[in-house]
């Protein structure tokens, strides 16, 4: 029987001794979290090299590139891509980046990692589910990238994978065989594990906080953390009955998406009756919480590192940045349409899906003058995380703006499907979750590995990415709005061509923006090894994460049970110490 | 560091918006009657986005440059987080009101207004990786689509059946969407195998073309001239050469046309 | 300071500490450690997202049917009708098995009182119920087959197969979870495993549920 006046019995995980429980089968979040980090490392530089290949098809169709031909002989002998194989990296490209990069790392990685010492826990919920999570991910990758070896190749069909193309089979094209099941079977894997994932995050977060933390104190990215497991239970519950779908129109013979009278490749297909617009609402019904899913995290994580080094609460505390992720979190179910604007649907439902699309705006926009205001009045300190979290501010603007733009089916009329679509996402995916990521790397990597990064190597870091980023993303605006048609592998037609230059700038900056990322790489090895030890608080900062060791015991707090006492933020306090940690007893003084 | 931070944040938003200013790269003149809708709209986003844009770059730079480094008294914005979140909602709120209020209009001119009575019908078939146009012919009559008669071997695209079908002996077949200007044309675009997309970027319009429906786009060109027809929805390996051309004639050389058409 | 929740009377919640108290929802009352706490949330944040699953499927159908002119509606074989019997039966004998836990371990504390009643028996009849379900779902498969209705063969009959198939799988989930029940009360019957058997009876009922709306969808629709 409980005795209230105790504290909580909390379950005791032994901890593990052999090398295979301690780093293979762990089942301790933080060993998870890591897990979930390198495999979103691995992800994230397979799928820049794929960038780079497509990249260089671009600016240059016919260039050879030596020794691809090894890689893949149907796509490109001699060295040369062939347009479906330039379809096949891009579908690849975009599959790992969205799903094993942007969903892992911010959200798996460090929300793993984190939550539960944000919020004075031993441990998740369920660390046996929490392990599973983990290795079911992994399979999911493995079965990925085992589209690139399979003798027909990956799909080609983009990440977004629309019926027809993707359901009929080898007659749609190369890459449409095996490849394609593989990417099936990899996101349905996918969906379970992320579900296994955001079963644990909510449980975790509302049933296993310490005393005194009431969801009021619980960090931004504690909060962020929760909203998107929140998004994301629902998200990939609707994505994995899709995919099913669609494996068994590939492989069953059924018409979900199937219409009847296909005649492709001159073979008249047997199925009949399905809707190719059935999968994509299902999918963008996924689909835009999503992305979503891949930016809340960074919005939590810059709030929560933010006011360590402009050293100050964020302006309106807790309530106005909770409201903004939770109101986006609910829009974000709302607008799925808004991909399908030109689809063919009933053109009155573009209307219905544009207003919540463009109130979506709103609370973005307040979450950016919430950041612009709290650094009004600060005192800014410079470091490589705080550095990303201004460079994310600024991308976060450039990105947000152009989705002004697309939510209007008047506008989207024109852009659709150009280079103004992928700037946008790329401006919000490919860079603003990018530099959450590195934000939280700089700032939490000395909590978790127990060195201190190199300041200068990531400075470095930043100031080419951060120009690198904008050489890149920003004129695939002007494509766009020059008509610039996404997907192409080559550009032939003539309103094209006089674009092809611009094309080469690019390129050639994201190989430059690429080659800066090997400063990070090396920067996170050479600190793994040979970094100096990291104090247990070495910003300065206020949350439950910075009061145990770097890095945490096993239990996290060494067999204590952290009490809160504080607000998460409490700096700007008067006198030698300008902050309050959430473990100190007493009354804050006034901020 | 702030200062290069700032500087540097300074020169990359002025130097963003640079070809926005002096249209660097451009959409193309338009030649629909509905064009100028969507321009009117566009430019309308563009400055309203752009004050937003310049002014929140401009003053994060600011900001980063004044209180960069600083260690003083920590100060708060005046008035605290109301002003900011008022001034966000209110003034957002009534941008995208607007924005939406105006797009709504322009968008139904173009979709879901009814085509003109008189339109001359188009029908259009995509399929990997080419577009084809049939017109009706002397007797004004679509002959039926019978999928299991198509066939790229025989240059049978639209699975039209002469022997038994009558209607079908007379439909023009052809590889240009060949219109006369300042005519209401209505386009029926049909699919053989996956999606594709109709796009014409000079008239602003653009629609998926899905197996299983046939779905009606219509517009009039204002202009004549040679326009590019390209396909934006991904196809697969040939999407990026499927391509067709629009001929916007006079009324004269497109009867012309149609009468050489007819006697082939 | 604390958050104030309503909690209804229960053992008092320490202010901040979570888990501390009985929640809102059912079967919380079991939960008398964080852990627990975490399992009654869990399992109904699983319900949850189980349901979305099934509510895409649902909605895949509905679309489908009006997408095209080619859904031939199916005739359900009569053997659902016992099936859906045969899972609220099953509930019943659940519901039954958790009365006999609560008595067997309010004696825990009470002196003396032999305990002669024991959950186990109804926790068999639930777990035997399962897979007479599950037996039932196999012999209308078999009656479709028999009339020429595969996965394939029309829209409706696919999802047929798909729904019950999918319902099918979460429902072995559920027997496995019975199962494991049924080997831990065997051991012994202790108030700890409160939590276990209360968040096994919420998944098991849901599964029920679950079937019927499934099975009003099919009744209706296919």
């Amino acid at each position: 029987m409980n005795d209230a006046s105790a504290q909580p019995e909390i379950h005791h995980l032994a901890p593990p001794h052999s090398f295979i429980r301690k780093h293979v089968f762990s089942l301790d979040h933080k060993v998870i979290g890591l897990q979930y980090y390198g495999l979103a490392l691995a992800a994230v530089f397979i799928g820049m090299v794929l960038s780079w290949l497509m990249r260089l098809h671009l600016g240059w169709t016919s260039l050879a590139i030596p020794g691809l031909q090894h890689f893949s002989q149907n796509g490109a002998p001699g060295g040369v891509i062939t347009p479906e194989y330039y379809l096949s990296l891009m579908t690849m490209h975009g599959t790992i980046m969205i799903f094993f990069v942007l969903t892992n790392a911010p959200f798996s990685g460090f929300g793993n990692y984190f939550l539960p010492i944000q919020i004075g826990a031993e441990d998740m919920a369920f660390p046996r589910f929490n392990m599973m999570s983990f290795w079911v991910t992994f399979v999911a990758f493995l079965v990925l990238i085992a589209a690139f070896f399979v003798h027909d190749g990956p799909p080609i069909s983009g990440w977004t994978a629309y019926p027809t193309l993707s359901s009929i089979g080898k007659d749609a094209g190369p890459g449409e065989a095996m490849g394609q099941n593989l990417w099936a079977v990899s996101i349905a894997l996918f969906c379970i594990g992320q579900l296994l994932g955001s079963l644990n995050f909510i449980a975790t977060t509302l049933d296993l906080r310490t005393k005194g933390m009431t969801l009021a104190r619980m960090p931004l990215s504690t909060w962020a953390w929760f909203i998107t497991a929140c998004i994301g239970l629902l998200a990939f519950a609707d994505l994995l009955p899709a995919t099913i779908l669609l494996i068994l129109d590939r492989t069953a013979g059924t018409s979900f998406f199937n219409p009847a009278g296909l005649v492709v490749s001159d073979t008249l297909q047997p199925h009949s009756g399905g809707s190719p617009l059935l999968w994509q609402h299902l999918f963008w019904f996924f689909g835009h919480p999503e992305v979503y899913i891949a930016i809340v995290p960074g919005l939590g994580i810059i709030s929560h590192i933010l006011p360590a080094f402009i050293r100050k609460p964020l302006l309106g505390g807790m309530r106005v940045m909770v409201g903004c992720m939770i109101a986006i979190g609910f829009l974000s179910y709302m607008v799925w349409g808004h991909h399908m604007f030109v689809s063919g649907m009933n053109p009155f439902s573009a209307i219905l899906f544009s207003v919540p699309t463009l109130i979506i705006t709103i609370p973005n926009t307040v979450a950016v003058l919430i950041w612009l205001g709290s650094i009004y009045g600060a005192n800014l300190r410079f470091t490589s995380a705080s550095l990303f979290c201004l460079g994310f501010i600024s991308v976060f603007i450039s990105g947000g703006i152009s989705g002004f733009f697309l939510a209007q089916p008047a506008i989207d009329t024109y852009l659709h499907a150009t280079y103004f679509v992928v700037a946008h996402f790329h401006f919000v995916m490919a860079v603003a979750a990018i530099f959450g990521i590195f934000a939280a790397t700089y700032f939490w990597m000395p909590k978790m590995i127990g060195r201190m990064m190199n300041e200068t190597l990531g400075k470095w870091h930043f100031w080419l990415t951060f120009i690198g980023v904008y050489c890149i993303f920003m004129p695939m605006h002007y494509l766009g709005l020059a008509g610039n048609v996404r997907r192409y592998a080559t550009f032939t037609d003539n309103f094209l061509l006089p674009l092809i230059p611009v094309h080469k700038f690019i390129t050639v900056a994201a190989l430059l923006t690429g080659a800066a990322q090997f400063i990070f790489l090396y920067n996170l090895f050479h600190t793994r090894w040979w970094g100096p030890k990291a104090p247990d608080n070495p910003w300065e900062a206020t949350s439950l994460e910075w009061s145990t060791t770097s890095p945490p015991p096993f239990d996290n707090f060494g067999g204590k049970h952290p009490v809160v006492y504080q607000d998460a933020y409490e700096y700007g306090a008067e006198g030698p110490q300008d902050y309050v940690m959430q473990t100190t007893p007493g009354k804050a003084s006034a901020t | 560091m702030g200062k290069v931070f700032a500087v540097l944040l300074v020169i990359i938003t002025l130097v963003s918006v640079y070809p926005i200013i002096a249209h660097t790269w451009w959409p193309p003149p338009t030649i629909s009657t509905t064009g100028p809708g969507v321009d009117g709209q566009m430019n309308e986003t563009m400055i309203e986005t752009g004050i937003l844009f310049l002014s929140s770059q401009l003053i994060l730079a600011g900001f980063v440059w004044a209180f960069g480094g600083r260690k003083g008294k920590i100060k708060h914005w005046p008035g605290g987080h109301k002003p900011v979140v008022a001034f966000g909602i209110i003034i957002v709120g009534l941008e995208v009101l607007s924005l939406s209020f105006v797009g709504s209009k322009v968008w139904a001119a173009m979709y879901m207004a009814a085509p003109n009575a008189q339109a001359l019908h188009v029908d259009v078939q995509a399929e990997q990786f080419a577009f084809f146009f049939r017109y009706a012919g002397p007797d004004g009559v679509f002959g039926g689509i019978h999928p299991e008669k198509i066939s790229d071997a025989t240059g049978n695209y639209f699975g039209l059946d002469p022997e038994n079908d009558v209607a079908a002996r007379d439909d023009i077949v052809v590889g240009s969407l060949t219109i006369p200007v300042n005519t209401p044309i209505l386009l029926t675009l049909h699919t053989k195998d996956v999606i594709h997309n109709f796009y014409v970027p000079e008239l602003r319009i653009q629609l998926d073309i899905v197996p299983g429906l046939d779905i009606p786009l219509h517009f009039t060109a204002t202009k004549t001239g040679r326009y590019e027809i390209v396909c934006t929805q991904l196809c697969g390996l040939g999407h990026y050469s499927m391509r067709a051309f629009l001929e916007v004639m006079s009324q004269s050389d497109y009867d012309s046309w149609l009468k050489q058409q007819s006697g082939d | 300071m604390a958050s104030t929740t309503y909690r209804p009377a229960g053992p008092a919640a320490v202010p901040g500490v979570a888990g501390s108290g009985p929640r809102a929802w059912p079967g919380a009352r079991a939960a008398t450690t964080p852990k627990m706490a975490a399992t009654q949330t869990g399992i109904w944040v699983g319900v949850c997202a189980i349901f979305m699953s099934f509510a895409a499927f649902v909605s895949a159908l509905v679309v489908r049917e009006g997408s095209s002119t080619d859904w031939q509606h199916l005739v359900l074989p009569r053997v659902l009708y016992i099936n859906t019997l045969v899972l609220l039966g099953s509930s019943y004998t659940l519901e039954a098995c958790r009365r006999r836990f609560a008595i067997v371990t309010r004696q825990e504390t009470e002196p003396g009182g032999a305990t002669r009643v024991s959950p186990l028996p109804w926790l068999y009849a639930t777990i035997m119920l399962g897979s007479i379900f599950v037996t039932g779902q196999w012999l209308a498969w078999r009656t479709l087959a028999a009339h020429g209705f595969y996965l394939a063969t029309n829209p409706s009959s696919s999802f047929f197969y798909v729904l019950t198939a999918m319902h099918g799988l979460h429902l072995l989930g559920g027997m496995a979870a019975l199962t494991y029940m049924a080997r831990r009360l065997a051991r012994s019957v202790t108030s700890t495993q409160a939590s276990a058997l209360s968040a096994t009876a919420v998944y098991w009922h849901f599964i029920g549920l679950l079937w019927i709306f499934l099975f009003l969808v099919m009744a209706i629709r296919l």
